[in-house]
């Protein structure tokens, strides 16, 4: 096998000598380009990275709070917007109460006057009726006591006797009175 | 070492380590600038985080998209960790620490993709990771605290007989923090990745096979797992040490 010739003892036929991170004739290459990667690194997160990641965080953050402030209003014009709902509820139906109670009381005052007056009328007829009933009963007895001389006239003449039409008359007038 | 026979058993586990030129051949020389496999997927990372914080994060949306979700996400939960962990001052090295673990993370990850280059698998890369950490803490402990920093040292809470003991412990554990913190990183990368290669070698014995291919997928999983977890650690003990800085007193 060609021996390659190598810069280095590290490396013998292209495999290595010892651990190969003890290998001083690295140590200047590997430092030199950390160096380099390690700035690099750097310069891009102060100068990029870490300022847009903490502007886009602060932002976020202010969103969210902007955003449960608003919230905050909106629940308190909620509530706001319930309680004027409430009080309109309670007012209507303060307003409706007060109209149905007027409405009873007008018709409760309507219909004692019409109670009132139907009284009267009845009132006024049953006097009336009981006016009538008075006359027809007077007629009845003026009748009956007709009916009765006529009938005792009769009576007596069918017996034969002479009828006296002034004792007859007495006779019975004695007898209704008696009753 | 015996002679790989019948095409067999020969895996040479540590290969997948070795840096190379990208461009060129295997063999030239690798000079500090030469762009090698590791700058290649270091590369990738940088693209990667591009691609998701950058590109995802255009829309800049109120209501985020799945991209911009994820890059949130990966954004409020390392803020989340600084601030918890470290307190509200150390937020302005949250920059810092965020390129740490979004390095860590998106290396570990684009590692995981066969036959890639594993950059944080070399001490080298986490050791400046780690020292880079132990230094900048050691500083800004100093500059906050002024020489109020070496309390941290002092235990104040514990007897006054023990205090210079504990000190002296206080002070070696200090020291050793950068060494754990980058060998705890490269150490797990490492060997996940080895082992990875040694499972899968054995899948050219037809009798092993199956336990091999078995063997790969699961201990795969398990370095998804690592990946995560090994880039959480780096970073909330990065945390942890930022703490001490800013406020040293027990």
């Amino acid at each position: 096998m060609a021996d390659p010739v190598s810069a280095t003892a590290c490396v013998l036929d292209g495999n290595a000598v010892g651990m190969p991170q003890l290998c001083g004739d690295w140590f200047a290459n590997q430092i030199f380009w950390l160096l380099v990667t390690l700035v690099a690194i750097y310069f891009v997160l102060s100068r990029i990275v870490l300022p847009r990641i903490s502007a886009v965080l602060a932002e976020r953050s202010g969103t969210i709070s902007n955003d449960l402030a608003a919230a905050e209003d909106l629940k308190r014009q909620a509530v706001e917007a319930e309680e004027t709902y409430q009080k309109a509820l309670a007012d209507a139906r303060a307003e409706a109460q007060r109209i149905s109670g007027e409405a009873r009381a007008a018709i409760n005052a309507d219909l004692e006057a019409a109670i009132a007056k139907a009284d009267e009328q009845i009132a006024a007829k049953s006097a009336e009726s009981e006016k009538q009933i008075a006359e027809i009963r007077a007629g009845a007895v003026a009748s009956v006591t007709e009916v009765a001389k006529d009938v005792a006239v009769d009576i007596v003449q069918a017996m034969g006797g002479k009828a006296d039409q002034t004792a007859v008359d007495a006779a019975v007038a004695a007898r209704v009175k008696g009753n | 070492m015996a002679e790989p026979s019948e095409g067999g058993l020969s895996f040479h586990p540590m290969d997948q380590f070795i840096i190379k030129p990208l461009f060129g051949d295997a063999g030239d020389p690798v000079y500090w600038h030469t762009i090698t496999n590791s700058t290649f997927w270091m590369a990738l990372a940088v693209l990667s985080v591009v691609a998701l914080f950058v590109l995802g994060t255009k829309g800049r949306g109120i209501v985020p998209g799945r991209t911009q979700s994820v890059a949130e996400l990966a954004y409020g939960f390392v803020h989340k960790m600084v601030e918890d962990v470290a307190g509200k001052d150390a937020l302005k090295f949250f920059p810092y620490i965020f390129t740490l673990f979004l390095f860590i993370l998106f290396a570990n990850f684009l590692a995981l993709i066969p036959t890639s280059f594993s950059p944080t698998s070399h001490i080298a890369v986490t050791a400046i990771l780690g020292f880079g950490v132990f230094f900048t803490v050691t500083i800004v402990g100093f500059v906050k605290n002024g020489p109020g920093f070496l309390s941290l040292f002092w235990v104040s809470s514990a007897p006054m007989a023990l205090r210079p003991i504990l000190a002296v412990i206080e002070v070696i554990s200090y020291f050793v923090r950068p060494v754990s913190h980058s060998i705890r990183l490269a150490g797990n990368i490492m060997a996940g990745h080895a082992v990875l290669k040694v499972f899968a070698g054995f899948a050219a014995v037809t009798a092993v096979a199956p336990l091999s291919i078995l063997g790969v997928v699961a201990i795969y999983g398990l370095e998804v797992l690592v990946s995560a977890i090994q880039a959480y650690v780096f970073t909330i003990l990065t945390c942890v040490y930022l703490k001490d800085a800013l406020h040293p007193h027990h």
